[in-house]
C-alpha cells in the first residue's frame, strides 16, 4: 500500500444549462482512479454548484498511481432517465509523486466533453501522500524526472549523462473495435482518450524503470509519440536520455555544472583551498554528497564513492577529454577509442536491460560547454514497412461481454506486438549507429524518431547528429582533474566542434577540407549540417535564417507490397533532392552551416512530401561559401547566353543582399595567413543515409554529386529552370523580422519579455486535373511562403521580433489535401542593442550564468513561488478604463508582469522553448502530455473546418495553462504539438481531431522581480533538498 | 489551390483593433477587408490581399467566439479558453458596448422590445450604420436593461459590476436603462436639437433625486422608477400659482433680487405672472406670453400621470426653454433667474413644502440649464 490519493471536489462554475424547463444544472461529480469511485452530492438547480465534498480516498500501489490518470466526470442528474454526461477532467497525477515537484494540484479545470469542449470549470484539490516502499522488486518507478526539454534544465546541473532510453507500448485501437459500431462517438473517443492516457503512463514508468537501472533520477529530452496505425493498431513509444541531475541549490552544486574553459581557471585558487570540504558542507544530504558530487573543488580529493562502487554500471575508465588542442591523429584516435570502448563496455555490461546500451544516442540538442568535442554530420536513417493487421480473433469474442474493462488489459492478448515495432526500430537505430561510425564518431546527439503512415505503408525515419563527446559526463569514473583542466585551456573557444573527427586520409565521403579559420590548426569542412542547436559558445557571424527545402513527388497509388516498393525507390530521389534544395538555399544565403535540421517525409495515397527545415548559420571557424554558377547546356545561343548572365546576375545580387541582411560580414583573411587556398565552392555532404525496405537491403547514397561540381547548376531543362526560380521566390521576412528554428537565433541576444506562442493550420485542397510533380511542388511552396507571410502580418505588432523554433508538420489527411501545421513563438528584442558583437554576447552569458546560480543560492525557491499566486480581486473596480488604465496598460506591454492583477485566472505563459526570456526559472513542477480528441456532428454550425479548429485547439491551450497553473507554475516551457491530425467529411457535416501536446510545467521570477526579492530577503537560507530517487530507493 | 482550412492561435489571443473595429460596425469579411485595403495596410506592411482576407477571417472568428463572453463581460475575466491581458480584456468589453449617437437618439426612451427591434431596418436606413451594429447596440441596451431593472443599490454600480464598463459609460447606460424604464418621449421634432449628452445629464440628476433610491437605498428598483409619493407630493405645489398672493410675493421677491442683473429683466418680469401684468403689456414681441412659473409648477403638478411622465421633457422645452429662447435670454439670466426663482421661495412664509420644492427644483434648475442651448 503505498499510497494514498486524496481529492476533494470544492466548486464548480459556468455549467452549460442541462434542463430546458428550468434553464438550470442538478449537477454531480464522479471521481474515478482505477477501479474505485465515489460520487458527490448532488447539487440542485445551479450552474455554480458549490460541492465542497469531503476528502475521496483511494490507497493505490505507485505503479497505479504512476499509470492511471485521475478520472473526473461531471454529470446532471436526472430523476428519470439516465444522468447526462457534462464533461470530464483527466488529471495526471504523476507530478505530484516526485518530491521536489508539486505537492498539491489545485485549482480550475475546464470540464472538456469531446462532442461539446469545453463546457464551465470544476475546483478541484488532489494530494498524494507516499509511503516508502523497500521492495526492489517493485514495478513502479515513482521519483525519475521527466522533462521535455532538451538541454540540461535550468535549474540543475547533469552530473552524469548515462543515455538512451527507449521504450514501446502497442495496444489495439479502441476506435477500430467491433464494438465502436454500436457505441456513440462520445464514449469511443473516451475510451481512445483514457486508453492512450493509461499507455503513456505505463510508458514512462516503464522508461523510470530503465533509468533506475541506470542508477539515474532523471530522463531528459523525453520524446512521445502516437502511431495510429489504424486497424493495426496503436502504438505509444517514446525516446529520452536518461541522466542523474543535481538540483543546483547547495553551495556544493552551486558551481556551475558546465565548466567554460575561462570560468575554469578563475576557479584554481579556488579549488586550493585547503580546507575542501567546505565546498561540499552544504546543506544536501550525505548520502548524495557521496555519490555525486562533482564539483571542481571535488576533482582533487576525489575517491569513487562506495556506494556507487559495486553497483555502478560504468567502467572507471580513467582519460581526459576527447579533444586534444593538437593536431595529428593518432592522440586523437586513441581518446576516440577509448572513449568508444567505455561507450561499449557500458553497453556490453552484464544485465538485463543491456540491449539499450548498444545506442549511444542522445535526445539532447544542447549541451553543456565541454561535453560536445566534434560534430560529423547528420546521420539519418529510414525504413519502409507494411503494418500487419494483429487481430485477434479471440480478443474480439470477449470484447463482446465485458467491453470498456477488457479493451484495456492489452497484456494478454499482443504481447509479442512490441517486440515487432522494438525489432523494426532497432534496425534503424543499428544503421544509425554504423552511419555515425562511419564518420568517426562514437555518438549520435539530436537525436529523434519519427512516423509517416498512409493506410498499411508506415515509413519509420530517425536521425541525429553523429558526435565525439566528452567522456567526464557520461560516467562517474575518476577523471584527471589536472589534465582535464590542462585540455580545456588549450581547446579552442567556439571552433572545436566544427574541427573534422574523422581520419583525413581516410574520409568516408569525398569531402573538402581546410584548416579552421578561427584557430588555424584543425581541419574543419566547408559546410557542416547538424540536427542540434547551436553550441552557445560558437563564433558566428551576422545573424541566422530559417531555411527550407520542400518538395512534392508524385506516386501511383498501390496496395501493399508494390506501395511499399514504389516508396521506397522515390525516397531516395527525394532524399538527394532535398539536401540539394538545402544546399542551394545556404549558399543563396551567404551561410555555410544548418543547425537543427529536421527532415519530414510524409507518405500520402498518391503523393510523397518532404520538408526539411533548418536554421542557416555563418560559422566563423568555417569557410566562406561560394557562390552558385549557372551554366546552359548550349552556350552558343546568344539569347540563351544572355537568358543565363541574366539569371546568374540575380543570384548574384540575392546573395549580395541576403549578405547585407544577415550582416554577414566575416573578417577578410589573407591567404598565406591560412596556409591553404580558399577553397572553391564545393559540394560536400554531411548526410549519410540509407533507405531499407521490409528487405533489409541497405542502399547507401552518395549525395556528393560524384565529381561534379555541385554548385554549377545546369539549365538543360525545365525542371531545372524550375529549381532556379523556386530559389529566388522565397522572400526573405519583412525587415524587423528573424526567424529560426532552433533555440536561440544567432546573433540576436538581447530579448525582451514580450513572448507570443502560435499555432497555425492550413489546409489546401488541389484541383486534382494538373497534378503535375512541378504544379505540386509550386502549391507546395505558395503553401509554406503563404503562410510564412500571414504569420509575419499577424506578429506584425511585435517587431523588431524573431520567430524562433519554428516547427512545421506536413501531412496528407486525402488524396487532394495538404496540411501544414507550424507552432513558434515570436519574442520581441531591443533593437538598439541589437548589434552586439558575439564576443560580449558570450562574456555576458558566463556572467549570467554564475549570477544565476548566485541568486538561486541566495533565494529559496518557496520564497518565488509563492509570490506568484495571482491576487484575488474584486472585479467591479478593476477595469473601468480610466482608473485602470496606467496599471494596464504596462501590464500590456511588458505582457509577463506578474499574474495579472486584475484578473482571478493567473496568465500561463507557453513558448516551445526552454527558457522564458528575461525570466529564471526557479522550479521544474513535472511533465505535461495531454491527449484530446474533438468531434463534431454539426461542423457547419460551429463555423465549419475553421471555426472547428480554432475552437479546439484554444480549447487545448487553455487545458494546458489550467493544469499548469493547477501544479502552481506559470509556464510551460519546451512546448510542443506533437499531432494534429484532423479529419473532416463535409457531406456529412463531420469532422474529428486528435491533439496530442507536451511541455514542462515551471515555475518562473522575472529577473526584475528577483532583485525585489532580493532586497526583501536579505537573509534567505537554502533549503535542504532531496532527490526523489532517494526518496523511494 | 484553395484554403480548405486556416487558422491561427495564439496563446495570448491577438486582437486587432481596428478589425475589432470593423467587426463591431457589422462589415462583412469582404466590406472589412475592402476598407482595410484602403486604409493603405498593404503598402505599410507588404502584405498580399490573400494574407489580408486570412487575417480578418482569423480575427472574426475570435470576435465570433469572444461574443457570447461579451455579452456577461464578468465571464470573460473568468473564463479560461481566452488568454487576454486584462487591458485588453477592458478595451474589448468598452468597445462593444460603445453605441453609436445617432442610433441612440432613435431609441432612447422608447420600450425596449421585439417591436422596436423591427424598427431597426428604418434606423439602419436613417442613420447609415449597418444593421448588424444596429441589432448589437440594441441588444446591449436590451442586456443591461434587463439585468439591473430589477436590482437594488445604485443603478450606475450595478451596471459597472455586472458588465464591467468604464464610469462614463455606466453612466450612459444608467441614462438609457432610466429613460426605457420611464419611456420619456424624445424623438418629437423640438426636441431633436437635444443630443443624447443632454438627456443623460438630465437621467442622472432625476436618478439622484427623484426616484426611490433617493430616499431609501434598501428598496428594489430603487434607481429605475421614480418616487411615486413624491410625484403625488408634486401637486401641492400649485398653490404657487393658485394663490394669488404667494404668486405676487414670489415674484417681487424675483424682481427685486435680479433688478439691474438681468439684460432681459423686464421679459421676466413680465413673464412671471402674465395674467396679472398682461395689461401692462410692454412687451409685444411675445405673442403669447406665457408664465414661466405656471409652466414649471403645472409641470410639476401634472407628473403624478404616467403619460405627463413620458412628456417631461416636451413640456419643459414648450413651458420654459422656448418662451426664454425668443426672448433671447442670456444662458447666465436663465441661470441667475431660475437661481432666484428656486431660492426665493424660502422666503415665502406662507409656503409649506419648502423641502419638496427643493427635491423638485434643484433638479429641474440643473436639468433646464442644460436643455437651454440652440
Amino acid at each position: 500500500m503505498p499510497g494514498k490519493l486524496k481529492v476533494k471536489i470544492v466548486a464548480g462554475r459556468h455549467l452549460p444549462v442541462m434542463d430546458r424547463a428550468s434553464d438550470l444544472t442538478d449537477a454531480f461529480v464522479e471521481v474515478k482512479f482505477g477501479n474505485t469511485t465515489f460520487k458527490t452530492d448532488v447539487y440542485l438547480k445551479s450552474l455554480n454548484p458549490q460541492w465542497n465534498s469531503e476528502w475521496f480516498k483511494f490507497e493505490v500501489d505507485d505503479e497505479d498511481l504512476q499509470d492511471e490518470p485521475l478520472q473526473i466526470t461531471v454529470l446532471d442528474h436526472d430523476t428519470y432517465s439516465a444522468n447526462d454526461a457534462i464533461g470530464k477532467v483527466y488529471i495526471d497525477i504523476d507530478p505530484l509523486l516526485y518530491s521536489e515537484a508539486a505537492t498539491v494540484i489545485s485549482g480550475w479545470f475546464p470540464i472538456y466533453d469531446t462532442i461539446h469542449g469545453i463546457r464551465g470549470e470544476i475546483n478541484v484539490i488532489v494530494k498524494v501522500d507516499l509511503f516508502n516502499d523497500l521492495n526492489r522488486f517493485r514495478q513502479s518507478s515513482c521519483g525519475v524526472k521527466f522533462f521535455c526539454t532538451t538541454s540540461i534544465p535550468k535549474c540543475y546541473r547533469a552530473v552524469i549523462i548515462h543515455g538512451f532510453v527507449e521504450e514501446l507500448v502497442v495496444n489495439e485501437d479502441p476506435e477500430y473495435q467491433w464494438i465502436d459500431r454500436i457505441r456513440t462517438p462520445r464514449a469511443s473517443n473516451e475510451a481512445r482518450q483514457r486508453l492512450i492516457s493509461l499507455m503513456s503512463g505505463e510508458l514512462q514508468r516503464k522508461i523510470g524503470l530503465k533509468v533506475l537501472e541506470m542508477r539515474g533520477n532523471a530522463v531528459v529530452g523525453y520524446l512521445q509519440c502516437f502511431d495510429l496505425e489504424g486497424e493495426s493498431g496503436l502504438v505509444v513509444r517514446a525516446i529520452g536520455t536518461a541522466c542523474t541531475l543535481d538540483k543546483l541549490s547547495s553551495p556544493a552544486a552551486f558551481l556551475p555544472a558546465c565548466n567554460s574553459p575561462s570560468k575554469e581557471m578563475k576557479e584554481i585558487p579556488f579549488n586550493e583551498d585547503p580546507n575542501p570540504n567546505t565546498h561540499s558542507s552544504g546543506p544536501s544530504t550525505p548520502l548524495k554528497n557521496q555519490t555525486y558530487s562533482f564539483s571542481p573543488s571535488k576533482s582533487y580529493s576525489r575517491q569513487s564513492s562506495s556506494s556507487d562502487t559495486d553497483l555502478s554500471l560504468t567502467p572507471k575508465t580513467g582519460m581526459g577529454s576527447g579533444s586534444a588542442g593538437k593536431e595529428g591523429g593518432p592522440f586523437k584516435a586513441l581518446l576516440r577509442q577509448q572513449t568508444q570502448s567505455a561507450l561499449e563496455q557500458r553497453g556490453g555490461s552484464p544485465h538485463r536491460f543491456c540491449k539499450r546500451r548498444e545506442f549511444p544516442f542522445f535526445t539532447l540538442t544542447a549541451f553543456p560547454p565541454g561535453f560536445l568535442v566534434h560534430v560529423g554530420g547528420v546521420v539519418s536513417a529510414r525504413s519502409v514497412k507494411l503494418l500487419d493487421r494483429i487481430h485477434n480473433p479471440a480478443f474480439v469474442g470477449i470484447m463482446g461481454n465485458t467491453r470498456s474493462y477488457k479493451l484495456l488489459d492489452w497484456n494478454s492478448f499482443n504481447a509479442d506486438e512490441p517486440e515487432t515495432r522494438d525489432a523494426w526500430w532497432a534496425e534503424i537505430r543499428q544503421e544509425i549507429k554504423s552511419h555515425a561510425k562511419a564518420l568517426g564518431c562514437h555518438a549520435v546527439v539530436g537525436y529523434s524518431e519519427s512516423t509517416s503512415i498512409c493506410e498499411e505503408v508506415c515509413i519509420l525515419s530517425a536521425s541525429g547528429t553523429a558526435a565525439v563527446l566528452n567522456p567526464r559526463f557520461l560516467q562517474d569514473g575518476t577523471v584527471e582533474g589536472c589534465l582535464e583542466q590542462r585540455l580545456e585551456e588549450n581547446l579552442p573557444v567556439g571552433c572545436g566542434f566544427c574541427h573534422i573527427p574523422y581520419d583525413e586520409l581516410n574520409m568516408p565521403f569525398p569531402a573538402h577540407l581546410t584548416y579552421c579559420y578561427n584557430c588555424r590548426k584543425q581541419k574543419v569542412p566547408d559546410v557542416l549540417f547538424t540536427t542540434i542547436d547551436l553550441p552557445t559558445d560558437a563564433a558566428v557571424v551576422g545573424k541566422g535564417c530559417l531555411i527550407q527545402a520542400r518538395l512534392c513527388r508524385l506516386k501511383k497509388k498501390a496496395q501493399a507490397e508494390a506501395n511499399a516498393t514504389a516508396i521506397s525507390n522515390l525516397l531516395p530521389f527525394m532524399e538527394y533532392e532535398v539536401h540539394t534544395q538545402l544546399m542551394n538555399k545556404l549558399k543563396l544565403k551567404g551561410m555555410n552551416a544548418l543547425f537543427g535540421l529536421r527532415i519530414q517525409i510524409t507518405v500520402g495515397e498518391n503523393m510523397l512530401m518532404g520538408l526539411a527545415s533548418a536554421t542557416g548559420v555563418y560559422l566563423a571557424a568555417l569557410p566562406t561559401p561560394g557562390g552558385i554558377q549557372i551554366a546552359g547546356k548550349t552556350p552558343n545561343d546568344g539569347s540563351y547566353e544572355q537568358h543565363i548572365s541574366h539569371m546568374q546576375k540575380k543570384i548574384n545580387d540575392t546573395i549580395a543582399k541576403n549578405k547585407e541582411l544577415y550582416e554577414i560580414n566575416p573578417p577578410e583573411i589573407s591567404e598565406e595567413v591560412i596556409g591553404s587556398p580558399i577553397p572553391e565552392p564545393r559540394q560536400r555532404s554531411r548526410l549519410l543515409r540509407s533507405q531499407s525496405e521490409s528487405s533489409d537491403e541497405v542502399i547507401e547514397l552518395d549525395l556528393s554529386h560524384g565529381k561534379k561540381d555541385a554548385f554549377v547548376l545546369e539549365i538543360d531543362d525545365t525542371d531545372a529552370m524550375e529549381d532556379v526560380h523556386s530559389l529566388l521566390t522565397d522572400v526573405p521576412p519583412p525587415s524587423g523580422f528573424y526567424s529560426c528554428n532552433t533555440e536561440i537565433m544567432p546573433g540576436i541576444n538581447n530579448w525582451t519579455s514580450e513572448i507570443q506562442m502560435f499555432t497555425s493550420v492550413r489546409v489546401i485542397r488541389l484541383s486534382s486535373l494538373n497534378l503535375t510533380n512541378q504544379a505540386l511542388n509550386k502549391n507546395f511552396n505558395d503553401l509554406c511562403e503563404n503562410l510564412l507571410k500571414s504569420l509575419y502580418f499577424k506578429l506584425r505588432s511585435m517587431i523588431p521580433c524573431c520567430l524562433c523554433h519554428v516547427n512545421f508538420t506536413v501531412s496528407l489527411p486525402e488524396d487532394e489535401l495538404i496540411q501544414v501545421t507550424v507552432t513558434a513563438v515570436a519574442i520581441t528584442f531591443d533593437k538598439n542593442q541589437a548589434l552586439q558583437t558575439i564576443k560580449t554576447h558570450v562574456e555576458k552569458s558566463l556572467q549570467r550564468a554564475s549570477t544565476d546560480n548566485e541568486e538561486l543560492l541566495q533565494f529559496p525557491l518557496e520564497l518565488c513561488s509563492d509570490s506568484l499566486p495571482p491576487h484575488p480581486f474584486p472585479p467591479a473596480k478593476a477595469v473601468t478604463v480610466e482608473k485602470a488604465s496606467p496599471v494596464a496598460e504596462g501590464n500590456f506591454r511588458n505582457r509577463s508582469a506578474p499574474p495579472c492583477a486584475n484578473s482571478t485566472v493567473g496568465v500561463v505563459k507557453m513558448t516551445p522553448l526552454s527558457f522564458i526570456p528575461g525570466a529564471k526559472i526557479t522550479k521544474y513542477l513535472g511533465i505535461i502530455n495531454m491527449f484530446f480528441i474533438r468531434e463534431t456532428t454539426s461542423l457547419r454550425e460551429e463555423g465549419g473546418v475553421s471555426g472547428f479548429l480554432h475552437a479546439f485547439i484554444a480549447e487545448v491551450f487553455a487545458m494546458v495553462r489550467a493544469h499548469v497553473a493547477a501544479l502552481g507554475g506559470n509556464a510551460v516551457v519546451s512546448y510542443i504539438m506533437k499531432q494534429c491530425v484532423f479529419m473532416e467529411n463535409p457531406n456529412k457535416n463531420q469532422a474529428q481531431c486528435l491533439i496530442n501536446v507536451s511541455g514542462d510545467a515551471v515555475v518562473f521570477v522575472r529577473e526584475s522581480d528577483l532583485e525585489v526579492i532580493s532586497t526583501q530577503q536579505p537573509t534567505a537560507n537554502c533549503q535542504p533538498l532531496c532527490t526523489g530517487g532517494e526518496v523511494t530507493t | 489551390m484553395t484554403n480548405e482550412l486556416d487558422i491561427f492561435v495564439g496563446n495570448t489571443t491577438l486582437i486587432d483593433e481596428d478589425v475589432y473595429r470593423l467587426w463591431l460596425d457589422g462589415y462583412s469579411v469582404s466590406d472589412a477587408v475592402a476598407r482595410r485595403v484602403r486604409s493603405g495596410i498593404l503598402e505599410q506592411t507588404g502584405a498580399t490581399a490573400a494574407v489580408l482576407q486570412s487575417d480578418t477571417m482569423d480575427h472574426y472568428r475570435t470576435f465570433h467566439m469572444l461574443e457570447r463572453l461579451l455579452h456577461a463581460p464578468p465571464k470573460l475575466l473568468h473564463q479560461l479558453i481566452f488568454q487576454i491581458p486584462p487591458s485588453r480584456q477592458a478595451l474589448l468589453i468598452e468597445r462593444y458596448y460603445a453605441f453609436d449617437e445617432a442610433f441612440v437618439r432613435e431609441v432612447l426612451g422608447k420600450k425596449l422590445s421585439k417591436g422596436t427591434k423591427k424598427d431597426l431596418d428604418d434606423i439602419s436606413t436613417k442613420t447609415g450604420i449597418t444593421l448588424k451594429s444596429c441589432r448589437r447596440q440594441f441588444d446591449n441596451f436590451k442586456r443591461v436593461f434587463k439585468v439591473v431593472e430589477e436590482m437594488r443599490g445604485s443603478l450606475v454600480d450595478n451596471i459597472q459590476q455586472h458588465f464591467l464598463l468604464s464610469d462614463r459609460l455606466s453612466r450612459d447606460y444608467a441614462a438609457i436603462v432610466f429613460f426605457a424604464n420611464n419611456r420619456f418621449e424624445t424623438g418629437k421634432k423640438k426636441l431633436q436639437y437635444l443630443s443624447f449628452g443632454d438627456f443623460a445629464f438630465c437621467a442622472e440628476l432625476m436618478i439622484q433625486n427623484w426616484t426611490l433610491g433617493a430616499v431609501d437605498s434598501q428598496v428594489d428598483d430603487m434607481d429605475v422608477d421614480l418616487d411615486k409619493e413624491f410625484l403625488q407630493d408634486l401637486k401641492e405645489l400649485k398653490v404657487l400659482v393658485a394663490d394669488k398672493d404667494l404668486l405676487d410675493l414670489h415674484k417681487s421677491l424675483v424682481c427685486t433680487a435680479l433688478r439691474g442683473k438681468l439684460s432681459v429683466f423686464s421679459e421676466m418680469e413680465a413673464n412671471f405672472k402674465p395674467p396679472a401684468s398682461g395689461a401692462e403689456d410692454r412687451t409685444p414681441r411675445i405673442p403669447a406670453p406665457q408664465n414661466l412659473s405656471r409652466g414649471l409648477v403645472n409641470v410639476a403638478a401634472k407628473l403624478i400621470h404616467n403619460k405627463d411622465v413620458r412628456d417631461l421633457f416636451v413640456d419643459l422645452i414648450e413651458k420654459f426653454v422656448e418662451p426664454c429662447r425668443s426672448d433671447h435670454w442670456p444662458l447666465n439670466d436663465v441661470r441667475l433667474f431660475l437661481n432666484q426663482y428656486s431660492a426665493s421661495v424660502h422666503s415665502l412664509d406662507g409656503f409649506r413644502h419648502q423641502t419638496l420644492w427643493d427635491r423638485y427644483m434643484g433638479t429641474l434648475r440643473g436639468c433646464l440649464l442644460r436643455l437651454y442651448h440652440d
